[in-house]
């Protein structure tokens, strides 16, 4: 009895969809058709360029293949996942990858929330403000990095010699670790605020202006009115940021290069696989870090349930 | 509907994105069709070299016209070039017809059958008169797969107001350093010690100098002997004394030249084009800036350097080999040698050319404006002593590999647990060589 109860409604949620879809006439179906017809080109093009490497990735990744031993090419099966993961320079920067995502995209998080609120505030220059936020995300990452990199060079960088003047930080692994944070978070808090700010639009005057009829206080109205109202806009935020943070690669190309055990999964892949020519090992690492990206973003859409923005947050579960 | 709707528009915008691509990759690959249908064209791929377009003008006159060469210049870095070359000859591009291999690829190029072997009469030329360093080099069980166009050595540079008197062994440095830093002296033994191949030249100096091997003379297996375990001992001792800059382990050559001339160093092991940007920057002072072979590990047995440079090699891919032999050569001839280590200081791999006195241009004196290698390199005859003492880094095609596994495995170099990180080694190399194992 308590069970059945609440399998109901969402069985006639399922049958309603049905319901809702009307016969199709014949000019319908015939318009159908060529729909189809005309996107298909284009699907076919995208199948090609996004599809066929991926398959061909998983293909490489089963074989033991070299391209500087070309005589040796074979089918392994899957030795190379093996190989790979029970390596433990995998797992090292597999757990720095993660740690790397999950500080700099909680910062970004605040941060961005931060910006957000102040610009959508702003009355005078509105447009200026937010087009000044966003220069940092607007410079290449790489040109970036340099500039950080110098920056926390001892006798010549200027934060260097400002922070920590008798050490020379990017030596050592934790300071390391939070310096690529912050060039990351500088990097692209701007592009959360502007997520952010798409969300905040959402939020209607009248809700707040009831609730402080009611007596919320800011911190209320801002917990349990804006943040309630801007979830899907949140979400969308987090996961385009953490599939972003997680292939990292630029900013610890230039500022470590990967000493230290400060590699990420992707330079390890890029070592491997365009360095070492190792397109079995390489592609296997690929394909693993395709199976993560899938999985964190499986998680975002079924368990938090993520939508785009603006969508009927009922309707994804 | 919305839902759909909006799908659909980002579905065909990508797809409208490709298309275009497509177009564009196509009338770009007709156009590059264009360009080499007139007259015979040899591409050579080289590290920039600012004034190697002279020597290639130079032998394009020599040519007179039966083909022309064109210098396509490489990307800076040593990784971005092998990048590139590797891409194309692995895809089989017939555009390639002269290489320029940094000289620790030649046996993968030859292993995976992208060089093309040297022999008869362009061998004899190839090899006339070349160093034997630089030309093992070129070498890959026994057949010649490149010319050796240029070499390259490491040198101890020192002030000789610090240190009157260059140390002469390893202990002998860190014990001069120790003093100087106890006297509030500059001190610091500057090298290359970040996480990179810089790091490996250094350890494969010590290992050859101590007498060890770090592969077999094949290259097909580790041997990592006392001697290697002896470098281990040494770099570990070096950069846990504080005689070492605290940015060592992110310096790599140009960081540890700038450093020098900070003033903080009593010693610097670097390349000889530490000596023009001195000349440049700090004119002053060169009267002081002095130069030795490197420090031995063992008393009374000269030290033996890790080379580096270019060798040239011809595409297997190639479709006008004899004219890629005959135009490689020339790039490399006695005459380009000494052209290009007067003007791109880049040492010569011939000989005679260390001896060579008549300037640039013969005619007139020799001076600044006029170099000879006497004007152009002081220290040639100390080049020519390391050079004939020199170790090269194992040969096998897996040498990336190998690299990337000793780089790491020796970083940071005060963390060196002699015995323990010389097995690690022992291990990780084995599998590097036969492409198995992942590499960090």
């Amino acid at each position: 009895m308590t069970v059945a109860e609440p399998a109901a409604p969402a069985a006639t949620a399922a049958k309603g969809g049905k319901r809702a879809k009307p016969p199709l006439s014949e000019g319908k179906k015939a318009e159908r058709r060529l729909g189809l017809l005309l996107c298909a080109p284009a699907a076919i093009v995208m199948i090609a360029v996004t599809g066929w490497p991926i398959i061909y990735s998983i293909w490489l990744s089963l074989q033991r293949y070299d391209l500087r031993f070309p005589g040796q090419q074979e089918f392994v099966g899957l030795d190379n996942y093996v190989a790979v993961l029970t390596n433990s320079y995998w797992w090292t920067s597999f757990g720095t990858t993660m740690l790397l995502t999950v500080v700099s995209v909680a910062i970004e998080l605040v941060l961005g929330m931060a910006l957000a609120l102040i610009m959508h505030r702003t009355l005078v220059g509105r447009g200026l403000v937010r087009t000044v936020s966003l220069i940092p995300y607007g410079i290449v990452t790489v040109v970036a990095a340099f500039s950080w990199y110098y920056a926390w060079t001892p006798d010549t960088g200027y934060l260097a010699n400002l922070i920590a003047p008798e050490s020379a930080l990017l030596t050592e692994r934790l300071p390391s670790l939070a310096i690529i944070v912050l060039a990351e978070v500088w990097k692209t808090t701007p592009f959360m605020a502007l997520l952010l700010m798409a969300g905040l639009a959402l939020v209607p005057d009248d809700l707040l202006k009831a609730a402080s009829m009611d007596g919320a206080t800011a911190w209320q109205r801002f917990t349990k009115v804006m943040l309630p109202v801007m979830k899907p806009a949140i979400l969308v935020a987090l996961l385009f940021r953490t599939l972003d943070a997680f292939r990292i690669f630029d900013n610890i190309f230039v500022l470590t290069n990967g000493a230290q055990d400060t590699s990420s999964v992707s330079m390890q892949t890029y070592n491997n696989l365009i360095k070492g020519l190792n397109l079995g090992i390489g592609s296997t690492m690929a394909v693993l870090i395709f199976l993560t990206v899938a999985i964190i973003a499986f998680i975002f859409i079924k368990v938090f349930g993520t939508a785009a923005p603006g969508s009927d947050p009922g309707g994804k579960r | 509907m919305g839902k759909a709707n909006a799908r659909n528009r980002r579905g065909r915008s990508p797809g409208r994105a490709m298309s275009v691509l497509g177009a564009g990759l196509m009338a770009a690959g007709l156009l590059t069709g264009c360009g080499s249908s007139g007259g015979l064209k040899i591409n050579i791929y080289y590290a920039p070299e600012d004034n190697f377009q002279k020597v290639v003008d130079q032998c394009n006159t020599k040519a007179g016209g039966r083909y022309e060469i064109v210098y396509n210049k490489l990307p800076r870095g040593a990784d971005g070039q092998r990048e590139q070359m590797v891409r194309r000859l692995a895809a089989g591009d017939e555009g390639l017809d002269i290489l320029g291999l940094d000289v620790n690829w030649v046996a993968e190029f030859a292993e995976a059958g992208w060089a093309e072997e040297w022999t008869g009469e362009h061998k004899a030329q190839a090899t006339a008169g070349v160093l034997p360093g630089p030309l093992e080099t070129a070498t890959w069980n026994g057949k010649l797969y490149a010319a050796p166009k240029n070499t390259n050595v490491q040198l101890l540079w020192y002030d000789d107001r610090v240190t009157p008197a260059p140390p002469e062994t390893w202990d002998q440095m860190i014990d001069q350093a120790l003093a100087l830093k106890a006297q509030g002296k500059p001190s610091e033994i500057l090298f290359t010690g970040a996480q990179y191949e810089g790091l490996v030249v250094i350890y494969n100096t010590l290992v050859e100098s101590a007498g060890g091997r770090i592969l077999s003379e094949d290259g097909k297996s580790v041997v990592m002997d006392e001697g290697a375990v002896k470098a281990l001992e040494i770099l570990k001792r070096v950069t846990s004394s504080g005689i070492t800059n605290p940015s060592l382990t992110n310096q790599k050559e140009d960081e540890v030249r700038q450093q020098f001339q900070r003033g903080t160093g009593a010693f610097e092991l670097n390349w000889p084009f530490v000596y023009p940007s001195y000349k440049k920057e700090k004119p002053e002072d060169l009267a002081h800036f002095k130069w030795a072979t490197y420090p031995s590990v063992v008393p009374g047995q000269p030290a033996r350097t890790t080379i580096g440079g270019y060798d040239l090699a011809v595409s297997t891919a190639s479709r006008h080999k004899p004219e890629a032999f005959e135009a490689a050569l020339c790039l490399r001839s006695p005459e380009s040698q000494k052209f290009s280590a007067l003007n791109d200081g880049v040492p010569p791999t011939i000989e005679s050319l260390y001896t060579d006195t008549t300037p640039l241009d013969p005619s007139k004196p020799a001076g600044d404006d006029n170099p000879s290698m006497e004007t152009q390199y002081p220290m040639r005859a100390t080049i020519l002593e390391a050079l004939k003492n020199a170790a090269v880094r194992p040969l096998t095609p897996a040498y990336q590999n190998a690299s990337t596994v000793m780089s790491k495995l020796l970083s940071p170099p005060s963390a060196i647990d002699p015995r323990a990180t010389a097995e690690e080694l022992r291990q990780q190399l084995a599998d590097a060589l036969e492409s198995k194992g992942v590499i960090p």
